[in-house]
């Protein structure tokens, strides 16, 4: 158990400092940095607290607290790659309206051009 | 291109996708069939020449800046037919399967009986057209599925040789599907309770290319229709107002 927290909190600030980092070369927009951040930070919360998790796992109703652990991570990151789909699928509507709108545009001053 | 002069001006409308092989063919069937109506190939960033051949054919074309998929690439062509004043749009694929000499009698339907979509099927009258196995498995699937939703039997829900007259064109400017639109749209339209009608025609073997909808592609292409056709459902603004 001990191991695995050590580990988990090795990860989540390992996580943390590689969105940092990419936050900072701009690989990474700062808005969308705030989910992995919040992420990294629950995981680091729960990493350093057996207590908590030992109450998280009680209140689930599972008698291994590592379990519990492994739970809150996959559901933490559900929450983030939901919100990453939901970004991605503004972005393509927005992209495709956007291309259309250039093609009709430019067909139009095309059409201008063509007539003087 | 000029601006819709006068009322029930039809446009038709070809969506093309890396057809250098048959474009100028089929341009040039549909003026012969239909003189005078403007001709509009909407490229969806080709890699080879279809832009070319064309503008040599005397069609006007609507360049995309990348390739957005055929109902990207089909919406633009309704946005801009929208946006000119065109009362009917015919789509025609530009592969040379749908034969233009069907064009009039799709813009009669439209014209005659009002109805917002007109189809042309293959399957309502035993012509002798020849489909995939895979294909014909879905089609019945998605007839099965549509007959409920649409409350009418459809016989040929994939074919994409499809006219539309102005409220059609309005509410696919705003909604559209984006992959695989031919089935999803009907959905849309029943949304607002709009009327489609199918005529007969006669579908040939593609003149070159090679079709979107591969073999491997099909059982995604099934659930993803599917799924859209669900996901309209939930959409249904007679359902929305209910709440």
């Amino acid at each position: 158990m001990d191991r695995l927290l050590n580990v988990m909190t090795i990860l989540s600030i390992a996580l943390m400092a590689a969105v940092l980092f990419s936050v900072r070369r701009s690989h990474i927009r700062v808005e969308y940095s705030v989910s992995w951040l919040g992420a990294g930070l629950i995981l680091l919360l729960l990493s350093r607290s057996p207590a908590a998790l030992y109450w998280i796992a009680e209140k689930l109703g599972l008698a291994d607290p590592p379990l519990a652990l492994l739970i809150l991570v996959f559901c933490v990151f559900l929450v983030v790659i939901y919100r990453l789909s939901v970004v991605i699928s503004d972005l393509k509507d927005a992209n495709i309206a956007m291309a259309q709108r250039l093609a009709i545009l430019e067909f139009e001053l095309q059409s201008l051009n063509e007539k003087r | 291109m000029r601006k819709a002069g006068q009322p029930n001006q039809l446009m038709i409308l070809i969506p093309a996708f890396n057809e250098e092989g048959a474009i100028a063919d089929v341009i040039r069937e549909v003026n012969q069939v239909m003189p005078r109506v403007p001709v509009l190939v909407v490229d969806d960033a080709s890699r080879d020449d279809t832009v070319g051949r064309a503008k040599s054919a005397g069609g006007d074309v609507l360049r995309l800046p990348h390739h957005l998929g055929l109902g990207g690439c089909v919406q633009a062509g309704y946005k801009l037919a929208y946006e000119l004043g065109y009362d009917y749009v015919i789509r025609v694929d530009g592969d040379g399967q749908h034969d233009p000499k069907y064009i009039p009698a799709l813009l009669d339907v439209l014209r005659r009986t009002g109805c917002h979509m007109v189809i042309g099927s293959r399957f309502v009258q035993k012509n002798g057209t020849h489909t995939s196995a895979v294909r014909a498995i879905g089609i019945w699937v998605f007839r099965l599925v549509l007959r409920p939703i649409l409350g009418k039997p459809v016989r040929d829900p994939t074919s994409g040789f499809v006219g539309v007259n102005k409220e059609t064109l309005q509410v696919f400017t705003g909604s559209f599907p984006l992959e695989y639109p031919e089935i999803e749209a009907l959905v849309v339209l029943q949304r607002k309770r709009f009327r489609f009608e199918e005529v007969p025609v006669q579908m040939r073997k593609r003149k070159a290319g090679r079709s979107t909808i591969t073999a491997i592609k099909s059982l995604y292409y099934i659930i993803h229709v599917l799924l859209g056709v669900f996901v309209n459902i939930l959409k249904f603004e007679g359902r929305r107002r209910k709440k």
